[in-house]
């Protein structure tokens, strides 16, 4: 018989999660691929944190503007540097996350309110700041161009589902980096320093220099989300990364459930679904503009409030929570 | 030397706004731990409901007192019957650090869809009591109205009553106490919910008043008062979050660092200062200016 | 007229604390409860002042029931906890720690007339009444905390470990005030301590807490002879 160990079985999953989506890939339109791509980016997004939130107890409300870095990074290097999309997208990883660390060196000792304020004001004014350099292209932006698929996949082969497949499989890639990470010792004092910070600086853990790196993670997956946000769009420019990007992700996170990385796919999927939902809603009932233009943001931010009050651990924590508690 | 004193000016009218927004944020903080993002929310439907009432009435004045009436009745009833009942739930775990910020950017959403399927998406203006033309300096028009200088008053009365209130008055002592230990408090026999519940609605007033005051030199729309809700966080944050002297002062520190940097560096320094200014002051005091505490932790 | 406890059962997150306890606390006695670290002592105290939530069992005030009420209604009916760690608010100048329990109560000339009396009991506060709480030493927090607590004319005082932390000499000032409060004031008091000795040396009776369960119960002057409590309380 064969026994796996814990950290072959996740690749596994991963490997096997690959397969469906490349399956999945063949079998969808092409909008439902670029849907997908969305939710890929998402859910990766939403990772980065749970990452910082769930798994070291910071907040961050400044993840679009990291989302930003790692987008802007992975333009340069692809329109200045010519370098290759895939390459960029390591990039505009890296990048983010060293951009992360220095600002997790600054940040990782507050707390609450502090990092919560600190991480606020750089998600309205880092986007600000690129229409200070020339090489960012002002409110324009750049443009973001993975190129055409390569011919050998054939002339059947869209750019949307070259979307679709580079999104899936960075996001994968990612993932499963991440959750081997967080099941690793790394993961242990994380959650250690998140349940509590006192104990673990007692029992010899380094609990500012872990807190600055796991920063510097979710701000490298933040950044790569970024890089794909505007491989879709195929622009990066400072109104992609608004605040309310940030919020959503918070949507996205509470949603999934801020304790497990497991559930992402649902955040991004609930991500993309509420606007499609709200679309529809508004082509059948009508209704004066105000009501169709506000609908998507208070289903939004109904969903949000409904996930705190009822599930506020997450939909898996509820029925966990249930058992443990009585 | 126009320059300077209009750019002086200016940081007291923007600060004067700020530290209305930053109090309101200070006093829920102090009276709950929550960082009230809906503020911007309730606000903005407050100056909606001073809107209508000057139009009707054709006094901006009821106006005002209405919005501010409006707004006190709004954070008394959010706190009472939407944020007690969820923190009810919700006890421990990295879900409570967010579960505030998230509930209250929740409601701020549900706030401003509100007023969207209500009044529409479309800006209105708001007419100021008195005039907005810059006043005459040396034969010059600065960019300084009679309307600033009446915000600048109305800001600094408000905020002298509101200091009287807590220093002066049993209810004020009743709410500082509640604000720095609820326990002692309530072995004390003070109604600790009455008093944060009254926290919110003071906090609601304060925003009510800054709407009004602010919309006059803007426009008002749903998401009229986002702006203003960020740098009074801000300023919050920079004033320590604890008092309400902490609140204005870093409202004071913003505007004057907002107003200076703007009119002699580069006007795209707007929001960029914010951030600079915040993570230079917690760098140096990772708590505020004008906290006393030493641990960061709450 | 009196506090009783029945069958009292309190838990301390998945420990329980308070385990079965009964005792009775007869109007106008000291009853001192004694026990080591961790017997229970303080949660028996904020479950009975309200802080914390009785699970079952019974309490009641002169035949008033305490359980399930809230701590400020409980204040205001006359049961003041001054909690451990001494439980005066830093911000907050002595006189205003002092005007505390004073806010709610209808009678303003009394409240002036206590506040007056608390002072002529701990002079020193009268000295300190515009200073902060927070730049006051440890034995005059702790004469604060039992100043404001006597400020609302409280009928049952729930003192928890006045003695913490404190120098011996303050202590004896402490328990010497105490015990002289509570015969002119006609107060019942049930005061929680580990330092055994001198809490038995001013009460009238004592209940000794281990684990959570009383393991006995007897007047002050008895527990005092009897050699099981002398052996593993009193240390000798």
């Amino acid at each position: 018989m064969l026994t796996l160990t814990p950290s072959k079985k996740r690749t596994l999953f991963f490997v096997a999660m690959g397969w469906a989506l490349l399956l999945i890939g063949d079998r969808i339109g092409e909008l439902r691929q670029y849907q997908g791509s969305f939710v890929a980016m998402y859910a990766l997004a939403i990772g980065s944190i749970i990452l910082l939130t769930g798994y070291s107890g910071q907040l961050s409300l400044g993840h679009s503007a990291l989302m930003a870095v790692g987008a802007y990074a992975g333009a340069l290097s692809i329109n200045n540097l010519h370098l290759h999309p895939v390459i960029a997208l390591v990039i505009a990883t890296f990048v983010a996350g060293l951009f992360g660390l220095l600002l997790g060196f600054g940040v990782a000792r507050l707390s609450g309110p502090y990092l919560a304020g600190t991480t606020l004001a750089l998600a309205v004014s880092l986007p600000t700041l690129a229409n200070q350099f020339p090489i960012l292209g002002g409110e324009q932006g750049v443009v973001f161009d993975v190129g055409l698929p390569p011919a050998r996949f054939g002339e059947n082969f869209s750019q949307y589902k070259w979307f679709f497949w580079i999104s899936c499989l960075a996001v994968l890639v990612m993932l499963w980096l991440i959750s081997n990470v967080v099941s690793s010792r790394y993961g242990r004092t994380f959650r250690a320093i998140r349940d509590n910070e006192t104990a673990a600086a007692l029992s010899g853990l380094n609990t500012g220099r872990l807190k600055v790196l796991a920063f510097s993670i979710s701000s490298g997956m933040a950044g790569l989300a970024g890089g794909l946000l505007v491989m879709l769009i195929s622009g990066v420019s400072p109104s992609a990364f608004p605040l309310s990007l940030s919020f959503s992700l918070l949507t996205g996170a509470v949603v999934t459930g801020v304790y497990s990385l497991k559930g992402v796919m649902l955040g991004g999927l609930v991500l993309v679904a509420i606007p499609e939902i709200a679309d529809s809603l508004v082509t059948r009932i009508g209704g004066s503009e105000g009501f169709t233009a506000t609908l998507p943001g208070f289903l939004v931010s109904a969903l949000l409030i409904l996930a705190v009050i009822f599930a506020p651990n997450g939909p898996g924590k509820l029925l966990h929570s249930f058992k443990k508690h009585g | 030397m126009i320059k300077l004193i209009t750019t002086i000016l200016t940081a007291l009218t923007t600060g004067a706004i700020y530290a209305l927004m930053s109090t309101a944020l200070v006093l829920v903080w102090r009276s709950t731990r929550i960082i009230n993002f809906a503020q911007a929310g309730q606000a903005v439907l407050s100056t909606y409901v001073g809107y209508e009432i000057t139009v009707r009435s054709g006094s901006f004045w009821v106006g005002v007192l209405a919005a501010m009436i409006f707004g006190a009745l709004l954070g008394a009833v959010i706190d009472r019957f939407f944020m007690r009942p969820i923190f009810k739930r919700i006890k421990s775990g990295p879900i409570l650090m967010i579960a505030p910020v998230v509930a209250t950017l929740g409601l701020l959403g549900i706030i401003q869809s509100i007023i969207g399927f209500k009044w529409g998406l479309t800006y209105q203006s708001l007419a100021a009591p008195v005039s907005t033309d810059g006043y005459n300096l040396f034969n010059r028009v600065i960019a300084f109205s009679p309307f600033n200088l009446l915000v600048v008053v109305f800001a600094t009365v408000s905020m002298l009553l509101l200091t009287l209130l807590f220093q002066k008055t049993n209810i004020g002592l009743a709410l500082r106490a509640s604000a720095h230990s609820p326990e002692i408090a309530r072995l004390s026999g003070i109604k600790v919910d009455l008093t944060r519940t009254l926290g919110w609605a003071l906090a609601g007033a304060a925003g009510g008043l800054a709407g009004m005051l602010y919309i006059p030199s803007s426009y008002l729309y749903p998401n009229a008062m986002d702006v203003l809700l960020v740098f009074g966080f801000v300023a919050a944050v920079i004033g320590g979050l604890e008092s309400l002297f902490g609140a204005v002062a870093g409202a004071m520190i913003l505007g004057f660092a907002i107003s200076f940097s703007t009119s002699y560096i580069s006007e795209k320094l707007f929001f960029p200062m914010a951030f600079i200014l915040l993570i230079v002051v917690l760098l140096i005091k990772p708590a505020g200016i004008f906290s006393s505490k030493k641990s960061r932790r709450d | 007229m009196s506090l009783v406890v029945e069958n009292l059962i309190i838990d301390h997150g998945a420990i329980r604390a308070i385990n079965a306890v009964s005792f009775s606390v007869p109007t106008g006695k000291l009853t001192a409860v004694i026990g080591a670290n961790g017997a229970g002592k303080t949660t028996l105290l904020r479950g009975l002042s309200g802080l914390k939530e009785i699970k079952s069992g019974k309490a009641t005030w002169n035949g008033d029931s305490i359980v399930g009420k809230k701590a400020e209604n409980l204040a205001r009916a006359g049961i003041m906890h001054v909690s451990d760690g001494k439980s005066v608010i830093a911000e907050l100048t002595v006189k205003e720690n002092l005007a505390l329990t004073g806010l709610w109560r209808k009678d303003k000339k009394d409240v002036a007339a206590a506040t007056e009396e608390v002072v002529s009991l701990f002079p020193i506060l009268g000295e300190r009444m515009s200073q902060s709480g927070g730049s006051l030493s440890g034995g005059e927090r702790q004469m604060l905390a039992i100043g404001r607590a006597l400020v609302a004319r409280p009928k049952l005082l729930l003192l928890d470990e006045p003695s913490l932390g404190l120098a011996p000499l303050i202590i004896d000032q402490i328990f010497n005030t105490i015990k002289k409060f509570v015969t002119t004031m006609n107060l019942t008091v049930v005061l929680v301590e580990q330092n055994a000795m001198g809490a038995l040396a001013i009460a009238d009776e004592g209940v000794v807490l281990n684990l959570g369960r009383v393991v006995a119960v007897d007047s002050a002057e008895n527990l005092l002879k009897d050699p099981a409590v002398r052996a593993a309380y009193l240390g000798y």
